[in-house]
């Protein structure tokens, strides 16, 4: 009775080889690498790339211990940090500033290995070092901001139709248009939700109150914190890309707040500097004298003229375009730049001015009819034109800029470049963590330290106390460890120091259902049943209560998991996950080990579970 | 080796008053001083700049201290971390500087006292993340006990339910009210600590009740009263409550031991929790079962309901 079919046993043997293998790459260590990725959005790290970059090292006899592209960078490992700082330097000379070259560490994991989704445990900040920043988006700001917006396209609309108004005023979410009589009210509402028809209008008019107050639906107002966030995160990746960190971690939390993570840097004030400076779009006019442009291309650049680079240069399209200094409009006047299609259903961004930048747009455009115009976005204080358009009509607040022959793909990226090139809001950090490298290291030690010892201690109680039960407890709890681990690595599970308390935790924790099947056992027996019996009914009672205890457990956990945040949730994660391999391995695992020790034993007259005493015999001696 | 000789039931429901009255007394004196003496919160509530230090040599807090009481930051903490190496700085919130100035201004002043100061750690946490934290606990507090009283109501009975979550709220002043009496740092950590004993500890009267309820259909126990099967039901699973918290305890104090400052807390809240996990389960949970008059009746019903169901 106490056997179990063979796809149990295989089960158990599957799962715990599974295990092995996933748990098997934190093993390995990890050897210095450097990686490339695109400084710009503009530029791409392609099989070009890694051709100047391993050309490079070959040129220089520079041994690699293996190149590792993925989607948006190329990681090329080496044998010792000697290697890995010269290659840094190399590379990066030959890629020039459009590439960013980091440092980084990259796992041994072996190939065969990796190749099955092995990989090791994803560290944390505290385990590894670096810096932590929590960021929050000024959300009011971001609502008053397109308020603002609201009220001055209101106020040019009405101007436009010759509608007379009054006072065109913000209060705290709704901009109110005072206006004259009742006529005057319908006209207006109606121009404006011609105009702005995402808005909810609201019109007013009683004796001498005549006023129409515009409003942002529910619905607008959750996009516009939602675009807002969106577009933030897009500005700091650009940002981040610049201080050539090899892993950035930047993320929402929450409703309006961002994660910044950057494992490895120290130096918080740069850091800070970086991510909180602003990069700017400007929209410049194009000097179409094919003269000015020879010449200024063969070095001679006239004065008041500048000679500003194309990003992402397409096949067949000139390298650079000559620019008038003069800026005319920035991106703070954009306030929309979104991919969308004309009537023939190509490609087009279609953007949005906010009504200062509409008037001065309006006169620019009519004056420059059939002349080009650039927009041009300003990194490290160095210009790149994202497009240059040729002006056709005059333009007002909003319109569409025609590509060519530009493709969906090229429409988004242009789109995302002018929207990122500004904070949809102002951001700031609310909450800021620098951990030093050899505290992180430390940490990871006495994490690893306590759980050692921690289970040592048990595993020797329970050896003693309970003899060959123990042994087989103790193996079903090296067995938890080993599942909770390869469950960590294979899920990408981040680790962090609450995370490894919660692992030594779970062990403590674990423990507890091997006692209550031990102490059940040696309860029946007491009881006077068989050895087989007993360990039967000890398994089958013991369940119960096991369930019981756990799902209590698992409900605390997960309220952890969704209130909690930072060092809670971290520890939340791996404690649930605790709390399932726990059961599996205590029942399932412990009793296919029991089974295979007793359960092929015909006439079983004692199991070892240590001296089960009863009552009745000492009075007898 | 058996540890637990027990040859009779320990009449553990007779001290019923005696054990009430004690848990009553230190609920009342955890209380109190945590309204007296109030949380110490960690810098994760309250905001503020955490900075923590190692040098070389053993370190003069009292240096260290006039060092950076001369910066006039305002209420400024100076502490030792677990050695006299490691000096953790805490500074309030100051609105006109961000935290990498005031790490750098601390960093600086210290330098020219001794060059062999090491910044590890720097933490500033902004004024509003921590009400928010406050509140997200209290909600997983709450949603905590529902949760648990949910459980165990469709698993056991409303009594059961309601005994366990007030033994284990119980568990949940008193650590708080040692942390408040030995002003010890109440940070995240702690908060995650204090949760986690809050399962660990229901699933300790969960053990109880569970032998209860068998007791209460065994037909050998058909003409026990209830108090003598609840202490059946103790009596028998006390060898196991033991055994199990001694290796959970040992687990937590290797923690407590080897894990250094950071997890100090945490084991901290778990060491006492886990004493007290035992004591309320079986001294706390047990008598309030009986004072809400549980019966026979009440764990036979509804598991007849169950077996109908069933087929």
């Amino acid at each position: 009775m106490n056997r179990y079919p063979m796809w149990k046993y295989l089960l158990i043997a599957v799962t715990l080889i599974a295990a092995l293998l996933y748990a098997l790459p934190n093993l390995y260590g990890e050897s210095p690498a450097v990686q490339i990725s695109a400084a710009k959005s503009t530029t791409k790290v392609d099989a070009a790339t890694r051709k100047t970059a391993l050309d490079t090292l070959a040129a220089a006899n520079i041994p690699t211990d293996g190149v590792f592209p993925d989607a948006t960078s190329l990681k090329v490992r080496f044998k010792d940090t000697d290697a890995q700082i010269k290659a840094k330097d190399l590379i990066q000379t030959a890629l020039g500033e459009n590439y960013i070259v980091a440092l980084n560490l990259l796992p041994q994991t072996p190939s065969w290995l990796a190749a099955i989704g092995g990989k090791p445990m994803f560290l944390g900040l505290d385990l590894r070092g670096g810096v932590h920043f929590l960021l929050e988006v000024d959300m009011k700001a971001a609502v008053d901001k397109q308020l603002e917006k609201v009220a001055g396209d209101i106020r040019r609309e009405l101007k436009d139709r010759k509608i007379r108004y009054g006072r065109v005023a913000r209060d705290r979410d709704s901009v109110t248009v005072q206006l004259r009589d009742a006529a005057t009210v319908s006209a207006t509402a109606g121009a404006i939700r011609r105009v702005l028809p995402d808005l909810s209008i609201q019109e007013v008019s009683r004796d001498g109150d005549y006023r129409v107050v515009v409003s942002f639906t529910p619905a607008m107002q959750t996009k516009l914190k939602n675009d807002a966030v969106a577009q933030n995160i897009t500005t700091l990746h650009n940002r981040v890309n610049e201080l050539g960190v090899a892993e950035p971690i930047i993320q929402q939390q929450g409703e309006g707040r961002i994660v910044v993570q950057l494992p490895g840097v120290q130096d918080t004030a740069k850091a800070k500097d970086i991510l909180g400076r602003t990069a700017t779009l400007e929209v410049r006019m194009v000097d179409d004298d094919q003269a000015r442009l020879q010449a200024a291309l063969s070095g001679d650049v006239p004065a008041g003229y500048e000679l500003v680079p194309m990003a992402g240069v397409r096949a067949g399209m000139t390298q650079s375009i000559l620019l008038k200094k003069e800026v005319e409009l920035t991106g703070d006047n954009i306030t929309k730049a979104e991919p969308s299609y004309d009537q023939n259903n190509n490609p087009v961004i279609s953007m949005g001015l906010d009504s200062a930048g509409a008037s001065i747009f309006r006169t620019l455009t009519a004056e420059n009819i059939g002349k080009g115009m650039a927009i041009v976005l300003v990194e490290k204080g160095k210009g790149q034109v994202i497009t240059a358009p040729r002006i056709n009509a005059q333009l007002g607040g909003s319109f569409v800029i025609e590509g060519g022959g530009m493709t969906v793909q090229e429409a988004n990226d242009i789109a995302l470049l002018v929207r990122a090139g500004s904070l949809a809001a102002p951001m700031n950090i609310v909450e800021e963590r620098t951990i030093g490298p050899s505290l992180g290291k430390e940490n990871i030690q006495k994490g690893f330290h306590s759980t050692m010892y921690g289970f040592i201690a048990i595993a020797i109680f329970m050896m003693l106390y309970y003899r060959l039960f123990g042994v087989v407890s103790t193996l079903a709890l090296g067995a938890n460890l080993l599942f909770l681990v390869a469950l960590l690595s294979a899920i990408g599970i981040t680790l962090t120091l609450p995370g490894i308390a919660a692992i030594a935790l779970a062990l403590g924790m674990a423990i507890d259902s091997n006692v209550l099947v031990n102490e059940r056992i040696r309860e029946e027996l007491r009881n006077g049943m068989s050895p087989q019996a007993a360990i039967q009914n000890g398994y089958g009672h013991a369940w119960a209560t096991i369930l019981d205890s756990n799902i209590t457990t698992l409900i605390a956990g997960i309220a952890l998991f969704i209130f909690g945040s930072g060092a809670v949730r971290g520890f939340a994660v791996v404690h649930c996950l605790g709390i399932l391999t726990s059961m599996y391995s205590a029942v399932f695992v412990s009793r296919g080990i029991v089974n295979l020790i007793y359960g092929y034993r015909r006439r079983l007259s004692s199991v070892s579970i240590g001296q089960v005493w009863v009552p009745h015999q000492e009075k007898q001696a | 080796m058996e540890f637990f000789r027990i040859k009779h039931d320990i009449p553990f429901m007779s001290y019923g008053r005696l054990t009430t009255a004690i848990s009553l007394i230190t609920f009342i004196v955890a209380v109190f001083f945590l309204g007296y003496k109030g949380l110490n919160f960690g810098v994760e509530f309250t905001g503020g700049t955490v900075i923590e230090l190692r040098y070389q040599q053993p370190a003069d807090l009292g240096q260290v201290r006039v060092a950076v009481e001369q910066l006039k930051y305002g209420e400024s903490q100076v502490q030792a971390l677990g050695t006299t190496r490691d000096v953790m700085v805490r500074l309030p919130n100051i609105k006109t500087k961000t935290s990498a100035q005031l790490s750098n201004e601390v960093m600086s002043v210290l330098k020219q006292q001794r060059a062999d100061v090491e910044l590890r750690k720097v933490e500033f946490i902004g004024p509003s993340v921590g009400e928010e934290l406050v509140t997200h606990g209290l909600t997983a507090l709450i949603l905590v006990c529902l949760g648990i009283i949910a459980y165990l109501a469709i698993r056991f009975e409303w009594r059961f339910a309601v005994s366990a979550v007030i033994a284990n709220m119980h568990d949940v002043v008193i650590i708080l009210g040692c942390f408040a009496f030995f002003q010890w740092e109440f940070s995240l950590t702690v908060l995650a600590g204090v949760l986690a004993v809050l399962g660990y500890s229901v699933n300790e009267s969960v053990v109880v009740f569970d032998r209860i309820r068998e007791n209460f259909r065994k037909p050998n126990m058909r003409g026990r009263s209830v108090p003598s099967i609840i202490d059946n039901a103790i009596t028998a699973t006390m060898s196991r409550t033991i055994i199990t918290h001694g290796s959970t305890e040992a687990m937590v104090l290797s923690m407590l031991v080897m894990g250094g400052p950071a997890l100090h807390g945490f084991a901290m809240a778990l060491t006492i929790g886990i004493v007290f996990g035992i004591y309320s389960s079986v001294l706390v949970a047990s008598p309030l079962l009986l004072m809400f008059g549980v019966t026979r009746e009440n764990m036979i019903k509804p598991v007849t309901v169950k077996e109908e169901a069933v087929v």
